[in-house]
């Protein structure tokens, strides 16, 4: 088990990067503490698995170093660095049994054959995996490969971390939640460094402790589940989580007012902008936003109206800027021309797409 | 719901049984005809049943012939086989260096089978030849129209150059198959380059290690041209696989009888060691479970 730091960390896959924007992984410091579980998040194509790649060993970052527990291990093999990592597709080797496969990175790591069969008959209890542990990988179905491509990154105990690259993608919704517990419950157990990669916010919020949101090649916002929700650092991670993502609205600042399309909205603060801001955005979550016949309210047109089952989303339009209310299931449905207002405490403001912070 | 009957189907695979029909099955069964009967010419055939079958199956030349097929047939899978195998995984996986490759190992596949012949019948002659004579300045005995050893020898290399080319290029491309998370995972795993071999490799290139199996057995057991341009079946008849006596039967003696039939024979051998072959490599697919460990 380690702490990992990654120090000035940049990887291109051009052999000599020239600008910017060869570089897949844009320069990032980031320090992971020993034990905790952290989701990597973002859209496909941002970096993500590069990012894990490099953490693993399997990729040798173009520039800056990987620590565990402060020693530099960059140049090391993924084999000496002791890292257990879980593939996007399962990987079986098609002519062991499920027993052999589960048992492979144990064996070629010279533990004794007795405790090998203790740990491997445990982790197939916890997998639901202990009918099968005679039969050939090959012959199972997708879901039960992938769970023993897990079985193979869960079995090491004394490994410096756990990495996962989406690899509940091809594994049914059911199975997907009873997998996703377990993992956290053997994480509890374990105390395992566990970083976990995928696209899907809900498994992201629901596994994580801390959440990395990667956007382009760039962290944009590292925190807890609430804080994203609350109070996104960039406009990238208002949009991306949620359901529906934040309303950004483009605007202008009047002292402690945002004027969207010439209607002045107080935010209930002073507004000291960054210098040289040239886009400023008014950001607010669609559960902030309320029906209201105050007379200050926004006047917006209704365009649509979604069932989602436990709430109805409200499609608005105000001018020429769109938005979205999430209305609560008791609520009346507004229809033609309706007044909304905002909820002062969760308005945000941003700068060129950067959360500006109210000051205390 | 009332079935539609009508014989439309039959126009749809009317073309491919035609097909089929004028370049195998017609052919095929003509020779049938022969391996029945005997003629004295004038086009007139006499029904013999099958006395023609039993007399190949009883003649010494048919089973000297048949051994030695089987043992060309064998030191030749025995070599180019393994040899494909590793020269496929030596072979670069990225770069320049794979088309040089590929295009270096498909020369030999391009080159037509009698030229192919004339080359190492000219390389290895005694007199004029870069190997035959080298050898014998090196004081090596070596003459392919004389001895025995060095007639064989020289048949199994120049086989060897001309077809492990497609042992490699089809171990290659399964090679190529093998998704990079497989490679990852191993590494991960912490399994050595033999067990990377072992457990990922090998297995995922068992299909396209039958199929040139199978097509390595199928030709080297039917090769006619390279001897018959080489040795002419010589020194003796050292050399005279099944197809080189076939030929000597059915055109030098005009034994259409005998030969149609050993032709039949011929069929059924390859047909059933391809089978053989098919049905052991492929067992592993079909049984299920196996111990614990």
């Amino acid at each position: 088990m380690a702490r990992i730091d990654l120090k000035n960390v940049a990887h291109s896959y051009a052999a000599t990067p020239s600008s910017e924007n060869d570089f897949a992984l844009k320069k990032l410091n980031v320090c992971w503490q020993d034990g905790g579980a952290y989701a990597l998040l973002g859209p496909s194509g941002c970096g993500k698995t590069t990012l894990l790649n490099i953490i693993s060993g399997l990729l040798h970052p173009t520039q800056g170093a990987v620590l565990f527990n402060g020693t530099d291990i960059t140049s090391r093999s993924p084999e000496a660095r002791n890292i257990a990592q879980v593939f996007q597709f399962p990987v079986i080797y098609d002519t062991m049994t499920v027993y052999q496969n589960l048992a492979f990175p144990l064996q070629n790591r010279k533990v004794p054959k007795g405790e090998i069969d203790v740990r491997v008959r445990r982790l197939a209890e916890m997998l639901e995996l202990s009918n099968y542990l005679s039969r050939r990988a090959r012959d199972l179905s997708a879901d039960e490969k992938q769970k023993i491509s897990l079985g193979r990154g869960l079995i090491r105990e004394d490994v410096a971390a756990i990495l996962f690259d989406e690899p509940l993608t091809v594994i049914d919704p059911q199975l997907k939640r009873s997998l996703r517990s377990q993992l956290k419950r053997l994480h509890a157990e374990f105390n395992h460094t566990m970083i976990y990669v995928t696209h899907d916010q809900t498994e992201a919020l629901t596994f994580a402790d801390q959440v990395i949101v990667m956007s382009e090649g760039e962290i944009v916002q590292t925190a807890s589940p609430q804080e994203l929700f609350e109070r996104p650092a960039h406009t990238f991670v208002g949009r991306f989580i949620g359901s529906p993502g934040m309303n950004v609205l483009p605007c202008a600042i009047d002292n402690t007012h945002a004027i969207l399309e010439g209607h002045a909205i107080n935010i209930g603060r002073a507004i000291t902008l960054p210098a040289g801001a040239e886009r400023i955005e008014f950001g607010v979550r669609p559960e902030f936003v309320k029906i209201s016949d105050s007379k200050d309210a926004l006047p917006v047109t209704v365009e649509a109206i979604e069932d989602a089952g436990r709430y109805r989303i409200a499609r608005l339009r105000f001018h020429d800027l769109r938005l979205a209310a999430i209305l609560p299931e008791s609520a009346p449905l507004p229809s033609g021309t309706t007044r909304i207002i905002f909820d002062t405490e969760n308005t945000h403001l941003y700068a060129d797409s950067r959360l500006v912070e109210r000051r205390a | 719901m009332q079935k539609t009957r009508d014989h439309k189907a039959l126009w749809l695979v009317a073309p491919a049984l035609l097909l089929v029909a004028f370049t195998a099955v017609i052919p095929l069964m003509t020779v049938v005809n022969y391996s029945v009967q005997d003629t004295f010419g004038n086009n007139q055939f006499f029904w013999v049943g099958a006395e023609w079958y039993r007399e190949i199956l009883r003649s010494d030349r048919f089973h000297a012939a048949f051994l030695r097929q089987i043992a060309f047939s064998a030191t030749i899978l025995a070599i180019e086989i393994p040899l494909g195998l590793a020269i496929a995984l030596t072979m670069p996986k990225k770069g320049l260096g794979v088309s040089v490759c590929l295009v270096l190992m498909a020369l030999p596949l391009l080159i037509p089978w009698n030229v192919v012949g004339t080359i190492w019948q000219i390389f290895a002659r005694v007199d004029i030849g870069l190997l035959g004579h080298t050898l014998n300045g090196l004081g090596i005995d070596y003459n392919y129209t004389q001895r025995v050893g060095a007639a064989w020898a020289t048949l199994i290399i120049m086989d060897v150059w001309h077809w492990t080319s497609l042992v490699v290029l089809l171990c290659y491309a399964g090679l190529a198959a093998i998704p990079p998370a497989y490679y990852q995972a191993a590494r991960i795993d912490g399994a050595s380059r033999w067990a990377v071999f072992r457990y990922i490799e090998l297995p995922k290139m068992s299909r396209v290690l039958l199929i040139a199996v199978l097509l390595r057995f199928m030709d080297s057991f039917m090769i006619y041209t390279e001897p018959f341009v080489v040795t002419g079946g010589g020194p003796g008849n050292a050399t005279t696989f099944l197809s080189v006596d076939l030929v000597k039967m059915a055109i030098g003696q005009f034994d259409l009888g005998p030969a149609a039939a050993m032709s039949v024979i011929y069929f059924l051998i390859v047909i059933l060691v391809s089978w053989a072959f098919y049905t052991i490599m492929t067992r592993d697919d079909f049984e299920s479970s196996g111990g614990a460990q």
